[in-house]
């Protein structure tokens, strides 16, 4: 155990490899992260610049883009704006300018929370499932788990646009449609098959000794499961696989239902 | 090797067996009981969600059901098969999914597993720009796909102009979107964009996973970085890169959004995947059974297709 923390000479890349390896990475990041730079830059861009040709690169920032999206406003004539009281606060000028007038806030602050809670419910719900499956598969003998585990990866199989009509009569049967939990169930069994898969190959790699010197201390398994699984498979679960469960439970958004 | 792996196998069977057969029950659930515990709920939530959607398009399959009359469903037998399966069209459509499958794994692998040989160097600041090529993964499709078609518009888009910008071709010449030529490589391109990080991620987590201990023996035994390589690294992170392989290989053959956004299947029918035919016949025809039909063939292939790969995947982890 402590040779692996100790520093070693062997397997360590050389300087060079290193500095080259990291060239080619960064170079990547900056080619795949221009689009991204583009939309964060355009959100600040006013409309006309927005899209003006050629492209522009250097441009006055301006919150318009958000003022748009936060308020609901309602375009009036030059005539009427001059006859208004003047403007109360920097976001009703930013409008003004534009021969806007700002009639209330819009209901994107609530339809973000949406996405939030059923993003972070169904990765949850999908990561605490997936962990208690994956383990159940890993370490007990269940009967037919090769196809059990295969009905899981399955699952994906359908096409969402194909699964949409039948899940939407289901849930107006169940009285679960148009609610968040209803979501929630559906973003889980679309995310769980994935964190099965991933927590297996997991927890396989954990030694089961551990457990059995637990369970000869008299830990029961649930408590061997809680106590020495759970903590052993935690930092490792926080690093890539995790958000690998959370890009795809909040990418999935996009489905309607 | 054989010998301690056989004795541990047995070990375990005793140490398996022994609960439930010489009633040394630990304190607690039987493990049986545990299994099923931590099993069952997974498995409930997947058959409710995903069965009865199965069922029901099978049902329909059979149905001459158009959605949008109000006139009953009639049995027709296997005629929407036969009208699918003798349909060269829907054949084109196979051949247009295939090659848009076919080119976003190749590329994602070679790219995503590149990267994580590269990252795996941990070179100064990996964490950060490891975190910076993850960020296209975290977007949704849908943002993804509504902006992109912004940076190939052809007039004002950045993407034609930089092209132009490099190679000196006017930028309004080409269009990525609206071309025959293109656009099958457009789709390819965007979903790559998007995806490679999600492969990169899990060749991480192979990479990670081998224990320095065999690069030092493989070092003490004079192993050139090439036969590192080919003996330990590769044959050690393949499982994980499989298991990528077939998520983003079921994904891209049933991929409907992202594509649907950006080319919504034009032009002509160039990229039309089958998902969005699917789209076509269920909601602009409206001829809901063969809709249905043509979602169970798309089904019916992919559970083929990825049950020769898992075997393939089990034999590749056995050795």
């Amino acid at each position: 155990m402590s040779a692996a923390q100790s520093p070693r000479p062997f397997s360590e890349p050389s300087p060079l490899v290193r500095w080259l390896a990291g060239a080619v990475v960064v170079l990547y990041a900056i080619v795949t992260i221009l689009p991204l730079v583009w939309i964060g830059a355009t959100a600040f861009k006013s409309q006309e610049d927005a899209i003006a040709y050629p492209p522009k690169v250097f441009f006055t920032p301006t919150l318009e883009g958000f003022v748009d999206l936060f308020t609901v406003q309602t375009h009036q004539s030059h005539d009427f704006i001059a006859k208004l009281p003047p403007p109360q606060t920097w976001y009703e000028k930013i409008a003004r300018d534009r021969d806007m007038v700002i009639a209330g806030p819009s209901r994107v602050v609530e339809r973000f929370l949406n996405s939030l809670i059923i993003g972070f419910g169904s990765m949850l719900l999908a990561t605490f499932l997936g962990t208690l499956a994956a383990y159940g598969f890993s370490r007990f003998r269940v009967p037919l788990s090769d196809d059990l585990l295969f009905f899981i990866l399955s699952t994906r199989m359908m096409p969402p646009i194909a699964v949409a009509v039948p899940i939407y009569m289901m849930y107006r049967w169940l009285g679960l449609y148009d609610t968040r939990i209803g979501m929630i169930l559906l973003y889980t069994a679309v995310n769980l098959s994935l964190a099965v898969w991933l927590l297996k190959g997991f927890i396989d790699e954990i030694p089961r000794e551990y457990e059995e010197a637990a369970l000869v201390d008299g830990y029961t398994r649930l408590q061997a499961f809680r106590k020495v699984v759970l903590p052993q498979a935690r930092p490792a679960s926080r690093r890539p696989q995790s958000s690998a469960l959370f890009s795809r439970g909040t990418s999935m958004r996009s489905i309607s239902c | 090797m054989s010998v301690t792996n056989n004795a541990r196998g047995i070990a375990e069977a005793v140490a398996f067996r022994a609960p439930a057969t010489a009633g040394v029950r630990v304190r607690g659930l039987s493990d049986r009981a545990v299994a099923w515990l931590f099993i069952l709920p997974t498995m409930l939530l997947l058959l409710a969600i995903n069965i009865f959607p199965l069922i029901w398009a099978i049902r329909l399959s059979f149905t001459g059901l158009m959605a949008n009359l109000p006139t009953p469903a009639r049995f027709i037998g296997i005629d929407n098969y036969i009208d699918i399966l003798t349909d060269e069209d829907i054949w084109a459509n196979f051949q247009i999914t295939a090659h848009f499958v076919f080119w976003t794994i190749a590329l994602q692998v070679l790219v995503g597993l590149g990267l994580a040989l590269l990252i795996n160097q941990k070179f100064r600041g990996h964490g950060f720009w490891t975190t910076v090529i993850l960020l296209p993964m975290m977007l949704s499709p849908a943002v993804v796909g509504n902006f992109w078609t912004l940076l190939f518009q052809p007039q004002i888009g950045p993407f034609n102009y930089l092209i132009g910008f490099f190679t000196g071709a006017a930028p309004s010449s080409f269009t990525m979107i609206g071309s025959v030529a293109l656009a099958p490589w457009t789709i390819v391109l965007v979903n790559t964009w998007m995806w490679t990080p999600y492969v990169m991620l899990i060749c991480l987590a192979g990479l990670r996973s081998i224990p320095d201990y065999i690069y030092e023996a493989a070092e003490v035994d004079r192993a050139s970085p090439l036969r590192q390589f080919l003996s330990i690294t590769f044959p050690m992170v393949l499982p994980f890169l499989m298991l990528a392989v077939r998520f983003q290989a079921i994904q891209s053959f049933v991929m409907f959004d992202l594509v649907n956004l950006l080319t919504s299947g034009g032009p002509g029918s160039t990229t039309e995947l089958v998902s969005i035919t699917l789209k076509r016949a269920a909601f602009e025809k409206w001829e809901t059974g063969y809709a249905s039909a043509l979602a169970v063939i798309l089904f019916v292939t992919i559970f083929g297709a990825a049950n020769i790969y898992v075997k393939a995947l089990n034999k590749v982890k056995q050795q």
